[in-house]
This record gives C-alpha cells, structure tokens and sequence, in this order.
C-alpha cells in the first residue's frame, strides 16, 4: 500500500514538471501561474469554499467509477447517470411540495435511486444478453442527455428566461445557511460535501467488510472462481451497475439541491462522469483514495481558471492531469526511484 | 535404443556450462549438456529443475547470463527463436504454441510464410508443402482444420510438422507425452525412432521415467538448476533415474491399507450432458462411488470428463438423468446448493477455477464458506474467525510460506494446490471430487496429495478421482472406471489391471467386467 | 413513390457522410486491438487529428497536407501509447484515459497560442477544403437533365467529400492485409496468442508499435475528415464523443475491418434517419431531443437481439513480457 501511495505522489509531482515545461516552451512563468493557481486555491476562505464545491461531484462520480473497477467492470457511464440523478432530482424537487424533513430526503433517495435503476440497466444487459458495458453504457450516456433536454423543455418544467427547469423549492435544497456569511454569498456551501465523505466511508465498509462486497470482489477479480465457489456471477454484475449508477446519480443529486437548483439544457454533457473516470484512476480505484484525488482535481481545475489572468490557457490543467494519469500507467518507470528509496529506507532502520 | 542410428563422432549441441540467472534466482547453474546426432536424449528432473529453462535457451526465449553453445561444433550466440530455427533447432512446446482461431496450414506457416509478390500469402502453396510434409513423416493432419476444434494428440503433431517446417535438425520436445494415450506414446516412440534414422537428433523434457526407459538413449539428470549426471539409460532402472532426480531413495508404492467400500454416496443415473456446441458429450453415463472407497476415472482428455464433473457440481446443465447424493437428487440445482448437499471438489485448473489469485490466503480459505456463521454474521464478516480458521488450516496442511496475508497469486503452485486441498478437505464433504490434482506439482508435493485422498478415503469418505495420469489412477485408486466417448465401458479392480488393459479400454477397444 | 426515394437517397448520403469519420477511428481501432493493445484514447486522438487538420490548412493553405499532417500528428499520441503500453507494460485502458485528457488539452492550449486565445480555428474557405472530386460531374449533369429523379438521388447520395471514398479504400485495405497478407497474419497471431508468435521469431513489439501507431494515424484522419471536409474548421464540441462511438462500433463489429464499417454505417444511418425524421419532408413533429436519443436507442436494442457475445482477440488488454517465467 505504501508503494501506491509514494507511486501516485511521484505521479502528481511528475505531472506537475510536465505541466511546468509545457508553460516554459509556450513562453510563460510556471512558477509564477503555479503560485497564482495555488493562491486562487487557499489563500481567501471564498477560495477553499469554491474548491471544495467544486470538488464534491468528482468524490462520488469517482467513487461510481472506482467502485465497477473493483467489481472487474468500466463504468463509463457515470456520466449518463450523474445526469439522471440530476434529472430526477430537477423535477422530484420542483414539481412536489412539502415539507423539508420528508421532500429533501425523497429527492435524495428518488435520483439515486433512479440512476441506480440506470446503472443497473447496463449491469442486466451484460450479465443477460452478454452485452460489454463499455458500448452500452456510451449508448446510455447519450440517451440520458438528449432525454434530460427534452424535459427541460416539457411546458410544464421550462423556466422562460434561461434555458433551464424552474428552481426546486427551498426545501428540497442542502444549503447550510450559517456558512454564507463566512464564505460570502456567491459560495454556494451546501451538505454535498458532508454527505459524500460519509458516502465514502459506507462504501469502504460496504466492499472490504460485508459479505456483499466480497463477493462482488471476488467476480471482478475471478469470474470463474467466483461461480466455482458458488457465487451468483450475474446477479453481482446487476447489483454492482446499480450501486454504481446510484452512486453517480446522487452526485447528481447533490449537485442540484445544493449548487444549481434547476436543470439545465446542455449541448454536450458536463463531463463529471469522464472526470470521475481521472479521480478513480488516480485515487488507484480505493475510496480513500478517490476521495483525497477528487479534491486535487478539483482544486485544479478551480486553480486553472485563476491562471487566466496571467494570459495562461486554463487547458495547461488537463495537461498535468493527463500526465498524472499517464504516469501512473507507467509507474513501471518509477521502480528505480522506489528501489533507491526502500534500501535508505533500510539503512535507516538499521 | 538404436545405437546404430547414432554418429558418435558428430556433436550436434554442445551447451558448456550454461548458467541462467532470473533476478537473483540461479535457475540454471552451470550446466553441460552434448547431444550427437542421430541420438535421442533425455532431460530429466522434477518440476522447477530447470530443464524447460536450459531448452529455452537453447531455442533462443532465453539468453545464458553465463556459459556457451556450440552447434554442429560452432560457436553459436542464440539471439532469438530465428536465429536458433536458422541452425536447426526445431521446438515443441509442452504448452502449445498454437493460435487456436488459426487453422492448421496458418500456424505452420506463421512466420516463414510463403509469399507471391506484395506479401500476399501464397496458400495454395502452404497447403501443398503442409501436406507434403505430413505424408513423409507420417504425421497426418487437416491442413484447414482450426486448432480449437483438433484433439491434442492432433494438436501435438501439428506442433512437430511447425519444426519441420523450418528445417529442424535437432528438434526439442518438452513433456511431450503428458496429454497423450498409452497408445499414442507408443506412436510418438515410433515417430521419434524414424526421425532419428533420417539423421535428426532428439532431446526430450520429461519427468516420465518409463518413456525415457523405452525410447531415449542417454539422459542428462538435472536437479535444482544443477547438472546430478548423464546415463546411458539402458544401463540403468527407472528406480536409478527417480532417487538421481529426487535426491533420495524414492518408493513409487502408495501406502494404503485395505479397506472395504461401504454405502453408496454418489449415483450417476442414465446422466446426459451437453457440451458447448450442443452435442450430447456424457450420454447415458452410469457411475457408483461407495463409503471408504476411491474411485477413478481414466480417459483421454476430451472423453467428457470435464464436461461430467460440471454437469455434477452445479456449473453446467443436465440435460436428463439423476445425480443422486446419499439418495437425493441434486440435478441442475444451484453450485451453492450442491455444495452444502456434501460435494466438494478440487477443480482442474486451480488458477482459474480453484482460487482468487489477488485475494489474500485468508481470502481464499473461505471462499465457499465466507458467507455462513461463523465467519460471517449479519451480513458482516467477521475477520478474527477467518483468519484464526486460515492459520489452523496453513499449518495442519504446511502451506508455505504461513503468512495468511499474501496475495494467493504469490504462493507456488504446490502450495495453492495445499491451499485448495485444506479447504476442501475441511468442509467434511461425504464425496469429494478430485480432477487432475497433481498436474504439474513436484513429488513432494504429489505425494502430500495422495496421502490426503487416502485419509479421506479411510475416514470413510468417498472420493472420485479424475486423472489423465495413469500411473496415479492406478496406484491411488480402488476401483478404476474407464469413460469413453461419455460412457463408462469399463469398471474394474485397480489391482486386477494394468496400463495395457485400461489404454485399450480408453481408446475404445475392449471391455473390462 | 418520389418522396420514397428523395428520403431513401437523404438517409443514404447522410449516412456515408456521418459515417465516415467514425470508419477511420474505428478501424485504427481494430489494428491496435488485432494487435492485442486496447486503444481507449481513439477519442482524443480523434480531436486532436480534428484540430491539427484545422490548423495545418490554416496555415499552410493546402488540405491535403492537413489531412496528413493530422494523422502524423496523431500518429504521435498513438506512438505514446505504444511506449506507454509496450515498453512499460501500462494498464492499457488508464493510458488510454491519459491520452483522452492530454491530448484535448495539449490541442486547445496550442489552439489558443497560435489563434490568440481562441479555442476555435479561422474558417477554411471552400476552395482550401478537402475536395468532392464528384461534384463536377453531378453538377454539368444536373443541368443538363434538370427535374431527373434519378440523378438527383444519385448525386444526394455520391456526391461526397473524397473523404468518404477513400475511407472505403482504408477498410477494404485493410480487410485484404489482415486476412490475406503474411503482416496480417502475424498481427493477428500476435493478438490472439503472442508467445506462439514469439516462438517463431515474430517481433512482438515492433508489431504492436507499427499497430498501435497506426490507430492514431486512422484516428487522426478521422477527425480531420470532420474539421476540413464536413465542416471547414475545429472548435471543442466537434468530436464530443464520437471516439467512443468508434470504439463501440469496433466491438460492435467485432474487430473485424468490415463488419465494423457496417457498424459505423449502422450509426451514420441512424444519424440520417434522426435528420430525416426532423426534417421539411416528413409531415409531422418530433421533438429534436427524441429523435437525438434514437440512433443510440436503435443501437442498444440492435445489440441485445442480434451481436452476442463479443469476443475480442484473446491477448487483448494483456502486457507482452519476454524473458520471464
């Protein structure tokens, strides 16, 4: 476990030298946008509450992905049904009223739910018709979008002025109302956070202590093994692509009671599924993991559009990404470093 | 044996003090190795030895960190596969090299494809010198056969002709006997003694002391990366060669005491399984395993075994018939089901079937279990019960290394089998099932497998034990049932047979009781 | 009867049109994956060849450069990807992932440096773009047989960008090497059971190179057959996830050169009939969104009754070592 981890530190740094070399050959200062992306991260309380808004999608997204990783399965379709969790969450939170205690949390449960279903679609397909869930989870992904525009346009959604559903009401909303005056108003602090990290900490127990989650282990790493000893191969396929799904719908969820308030239309989707997809791979598929990474992506990403100012293109941020990822791929090329590191490693307990 | 064939004063390979180190393991430790030609010699050593490794270095898969080669007495650097193909050394594999999706003209001709202009395969002529090969030495095949669809007798000569193909001199056969019938070793034999009339020299991989006996003319004994002696086997009893290659006196006898079976556990009524291209491979099969009896299966590879065992554990559907456990009938019931009905089985491929390589020990102790009281409670598992259970079982059973928490995937292949066999064992089954449970194990470990199936046997329990080793059929068993073609036409006292008689039978000829 | 026809011929073009990117990106798929590398990066190779394309004939004037220049270009991150999952054995689906964020990014931001901050490249003019060598014969015919139902259906259906015809010449190419040349055969080995080919002497490396390579290339000409031919520049949405509809049309067709062009006909059809359906010729109204959503409806129901189990080459996904126990 130790080597992951001095693995995917090495990894971040590398990526970020690449992301240094990539501003000197375009003619810029890297260490002077790396000081102003870092500063535009922590150094004002608005900063860190932005960050970490905007980091709270990717934890859950992330976790989705990591999660069918686990199970032996690619859920590219996180992004699809992030999509639906928001879709469901959109209308559940306007077109119902009723009182906070009971609508916030029907909400909640009725988007992941939905998006579990949404998951767990793609988990019968493979497990039923043999159908890889890398094709149909692309084919859903699409299909969630086009059929959350058509209902942001139903008459009964539309909001007239921006192209978008009318707002949930108050009290399907996760705003924490005693955090604005701290983080300023444009902050939108809200209970996503909250709730995801006890997300993780549930799923962590759920796939390494519980009966359930060994099994799902076992057929991701051996499928064969796993019916050989009894195990109900493509049932654990289905429940996997649901909690998933589930996991990426309350993403969702979060994102719209809490930040957006409506649903909007889109031309393409957002890409917190795909991103989910990096914070997995980064975060080496463990909650913990994907949990630590979502906040780096997100500061970065957050950081990258501060460089602006300096006339830096924000994409120099999916460079360093990229090469983060890239060099976790090959973190074969870190050997040597680790060898050198674990024999001072001896000599000192000596 | 005939000496005639061989030219004493022509060295084809020399190998002078070969050394080969993976990391800091020393598989092969300065070895010497002098084959003439027209001389069949034999490499013999247990699993893990190194013979495999000094073949593939000669064959050019591996490169010497020390010592040289001398072909037709020049000094040779074998680079790669082409360079050894190019001075005439011809391999076969003892896990084939075949693409199974090609036919059998595309793997012969793979890399030495015969062109007209622009790289277009020229196939017709493929086909002819495929054809003309097979008939010169006796060697037939389907050239536009698919490999998949071939048997592995089929399978092995097609991997010969590849060696021919190319021009082999000094062709290189690594464990080529272990898939192949009493019948078809004969004509192997008898291939190998016409090939080294026509001038070819032959080393043959073996740990099969009664092959090296019939057929080689030398034997080079390695033990432990190191070179023990070479023998001139006529000159020697296949007890000599075993205590070379073991290091110590070794018996061949399994100590058993008498034992009368008792009660009927396992009944296979009038079963008829379907294997994957819907053909009915196990047809009306009737088969009688008894309290305190072992009982083995003997056939060729592809007869239905497989297929049969599926059928009975759960992963593959019965099409009609009855498989009766202590008189109740479990066909097409759930594997968990079957399981807690008393059937435990040790799987033949233990890697793909018998555990999860990236679970740890712990892991994988449980793996049948993990769900039940006490390892689990309400859904939890409980850590404390699996791993105290998993350290009881490592060492009553000497798994090593006993750290319970390695990955399964770290551990040798005697030891996953050990892994395996604990558990197995351990669920107190009243049959258990056993496919090919030494395959590719040393003798330390094969007689640890043994000596558990007789326990179990001697506890009273059934056991039913599928082997395409006959040697093991014979010595472990009880009673021998022949299956051919997805029929038992043979069922007979172990005692009262021999090689020959059950060789027939599995090839289909003649009936015993 | 000539309503038929006029729609028959609108969804046909239209499918040669929307499919023909899709077929380059696909089939440089399916030479990685015969290889044995699995190649999820096609989309960004995709956008970067659509940008590349772009900006090459911005500057140098001459689509044909462009179109090549854009399979060089990413020929590059394919190279990448070859290093990555040859030399040191990489998790081939997370350098694919890697390659899908480097290579936007890396596009965008020289984008902006050589466009002045703009994410979008300059219009190519209409005489600067990749040719449709049938137009003028279509044309002179159509004056000369004004009102001919025939030639014009014809000519809705033909008369494309010289993309497309190539684009058929790549599939069946590459039909006639995987399946009839000495090259294809060891690729093919090589993906299905490396060690065999190894064995005889095959470079398993240096054919996963050539292979993997090649993907970005196709993948490159992919996406310029879209920025230079079908529209006349690049901005970020073009691609938008077109690389995965590639890579799901080559497991749809089974790594095979000619049933994934089928399968990439299969999704540009779709596209026309969502076209057709919204367009003037039909009577009625479907909300664009639903009609958005059919061709991957149509996709996933096509899947689940008629392909079955997918089987890709055996060695698939799997790191090639030699010289280990």
């Amino acid at each position: 476990m130790n080597e992951v981890l001095i693995v995917t530190l090495l990894a971040i740094l590398m990526g970020l030298v690449v992301g240094a070399v990539v501003l000197v050959l375009a003619g810029y200062n890297p260490a002077e946008a790396y000081k102003t992306m870092f500063l535009g991260i922590v150094s004002r309380p608005k900063y860190i509450g932005w960050t970490l808004v905007r980091s709270t999608p990717l934890i859950l997204t992330g976790l989705s992905v990591a999660f069918a990783f686990r199970t032996g399965l690619f859920n590219i379709g996180a992004e699809g049904q992030f999509m639906v969790g928001v879709l469901v969450a959109g209308v559940l939170g306007y077109v119902i009223e009723l009182p906070a205690i009971i609508h916030l949390p029907l909400v909640i449960i009725g988007a992941t739910v939905a998006a579990g279903l949404y998951g767990g679609l793609a988990g019968y397909f493979k497990a039923k018709y043999g159908v890889h869930e890398v094709i149909s989870t692309i084919m859903l992904n699409w299909i969630a979008l086009y059929f959350s525009n058509y209902m942001v346009y139903r008459p009964y959604l539309k909001n007239p002025q921006p192209e978008a559903t009318y707002d949930i009401h108050e009290t399907a909303r996760t705003t924490i109302d005693w955090l604005q005056p701290l983080l300023g108003r444009s902050v939108k602090a809200n209970w996503g956070l909250a709730i995801s990290i006890i997300v993780v900490i549930w799923v962590s127990y759920y796939l390494f202590k519980t009966v359930q989650g060994y099994e799902l282990r076992a057929v991701g790493y051996n499928k064969d093994a796993a019916e050989y000893a009894g195990i109900n191969v493509n049932n654990c396929i289905v429940k996997s692509m649901f909690i998933a799904g589930a996991l990426a719908g309350l993403a969702g969820a979060l994102h719209v009671t809490g930040v957006s308030f409506h649903v909007s239309k889109l031309a393409v989707s957002e890409g917190y599924g795909f991103n989910g997809i990096a914070v997995a791979l980064m975060g080496n598929n463990s909650p913990i993991g994907v949990l630590l990474c979502a906040l780096l992506f997100g500061g970065l990403q957050y950081g990258g559009t501060k460089m602006g100012t300096l006339g830096v293109p924000s994409e120099v941020v999916s460079i360093v990404i990229g090469s983060i990822i890239f060099l976790i791929a090959i973190s074969k090329v870190f050997k040597p470093i680790l060898k050198y590191i674990n024999k001072a490693k001896g000599e000192v307990v000596k | 044996m005939d000496y005639k064939t061989i030219d004493f004063n022509e060295k084809v390979v020399e190998m002078k003090q070969i050394t080969k180190k993976f990391g800091d393991f020393v598989a092969n430790d300065s070895i010497d190795l002098t084959v003439h030609k027209g001389e069949i010699h034999a490499l013999l050593g247990e699993n893990g030895a190194g013979k495999t490794t000094l073949m593939n270095i000669l064959y050019g898969l591996y490169h010497q960190t020390e010592g040289d080669i001398f072909l037709h007495g020049k000094k040779v650097d074998i680079k790669n596969p082409n360079v050894a193909i190019e001075h005439g050394v011809g391999m076969v594999h003892q896990h084939f090299m075949l693409v199974p999706i090609f036919t059998v003209t595309e793997n012969i001709i793979l890399g030495s494809e015969p062109v007209k202009g622009a790289g277009r395969i020229d196939l017709a002529k493929a086909r002819q010198d495929v054809v003309e090969l097979s008939e010169r030495y006796g060697l037939y095949v389907e050239p536009d056969k698919k490999i998949q669809d071939m048997s592995v007798g089929m399978q092995q000569r097609v991997e010969i002709l590849k060696a021919l193909y190319r021009g082999a001199e000094i062709l290189i056969l690594d464990e080529p006997t272990a898939v192949l019938t009493p019948q078809e070793i004969q004509e192997l034999i008898e291939i190998m003694h016409n090939l080294t009339k026509e001038g070819k020299s032959i080393i043959i991989i073996t740990h099969k002391l009664k092959e090296i006996k019939a057929s080689a003319d030398y034997c080079t004994i390695i033990r432990r990366g190191k070179k023990i002696d070479v023998v001139e086997v006529a000159e020697c009893t296949e007890e000599d060669l075993a205590s070379m290659m073991v290091g110590r006196e070794v018996s061949f006898a399994v100590d058993k005491d008498e034992k009368t079976p008792g009660e009927i556990v396992l009944e296979l009524k009038n079963l008829t399984v379907e294997d994957n291209r819907g053909i009915d491979v196990v047809q009306n099969l009737n088969l009688i395993v008894r309290e305190g009896e072992i009982l083995g299966l003997a056939g060729i590879d592809g007869n239905g075994q497989s297929e049969l065992i599926e059928a009975i554990t759960g992963l593959r559907p019965i099409k009609s018939g009855e498989v009766l456990i202590k008189g109740k009938n479990v066909a097409n019931e759930s594997v968990r089901d079957i399981f807690k009905s008393g059937i435990s089985n040790i799987p033949e491929d233990r890697q793909k079937h018998g555990l999860i390589l990236d679970f740890t020990i712990y892991e994988n102790m449980v793996l049948e279990n993990y769900q039940v009281e006490p390892f689990a409670k309400k859904g939890r598992l409980d850590f404390d019960k699996i791993k105290s259970f998993s350290h009881e079982l490592v060492e009553k059973f000497d798994v090593r290394p006993t750290n319970i928490d390695l990955r399964a995937g770290a551990l040798s292949g005697g030891n996953q089998q050990k892994v395996i066999i604990a558990r197995e064992v351990t669920n107190d089954p009243d049959i258990l099932i056993a496919t090919q449970p030494t395959r590719g194990l040393d003798v330390g470990a094969i007689e640890f497998v043994h000596k558990s199936l007789v326990e179990q046997r001697d506890k009273g329990k059934a056991v039913l034990l599928v082997s395409y080793e006959l040697d093991e059929v014979l010595s472990v068993s009880d009673y021998i049932a022949v299956i051919y073609e997805g029929e038992i036409v043979g069922h007979v006292n172990a005692k009262e047979t021999n090689e020959n008689a059950l060789g027939l039978m599995m090839s289909g000829g003649g009936h015993g009781e | 009867m000539s309503d038929f026809v006029r729609a028959f011929a609108f969804i046909l073009g239209t499918t040669l049109m929307y499919a023909t990117p899709l077929i380059y990106t696909a089939i440089g798929g399916v030479y990685s994956e015969n290889s044995g590398v699995i190649n999820i990066g096609l989309e960004g190779m995709m956008y970067v060849g659509a940008f590349a394309g772009a900006a090459i004939a911005v500057v140098t004037g001459n689509s044909w450069i462009a179109f090549l220049g854009a399979g060089v270009v990413s020929g590059l991150f394919g190279l990448l990807h070859a290093v990555a999952c040859i030399k040191f054995n990489a998790n081939q689906t997370v350098s694919g992932i890697a390659i899908n964020f480097l290579a936007p990014g890396i596009a965008l931001f020289v984008s902006r440096r050589m466009f002045n901050g703009a994410t979008m490249t300059p219009s190519v003019p209409l005489e600067l773009k990749l040719p449709r060598p049938l137009n003028g014969m279509f044309n002179s015919l159509m004056e000369t047989y004004p009102d001919n139902l025939l030639i014009e259906s014809l000519s809705t259906i033909f008369n494309q960008y010289i993309t497309v015809y190539i684009a058929f010449a790549v599939v069946f190419g590459t039909w006639y090497l995987l399946y009839k040349t000495r090259l294809g055969l060891r690729i093919r080995a090589v993906g299905e059971h490396p060690k065999a080919a190894d064995t005889v002497g095959v470079n398993v490396y240096r054919i996963r190179y050539l292979c993997v390579s090649a993907s970005g290339f196709l993948s490159g000409l992919g996406g310029a057959a879209l920025s230079i031919a079908i529209v006349s520049n690049f901005r970020p949405g073009l691609i938008s996830g077109q690389g995965y509809i590639a890579l799901a049309a080559m497991i749809f067709g089974k790594w095979k050169p000619r049933t994934t062009m089928l399968a990439c006909f299969l999704f540009g059809a779709t596209k026309g009939l969502q076209f057709f359906l919204g367009g003037p010729m039909v009577g009625f109204e479907i909300s664009a969104d639903l009609l958005a959503m059919m061709p991957y409806m149509i996709t996933i129901v096509v899947l689940l009754g008629f392909v079955g189990k997918a089987v890709a080459p055996a060695a698939s996904g799997k790191p090639y070592e030699m010289d280990v126990r």
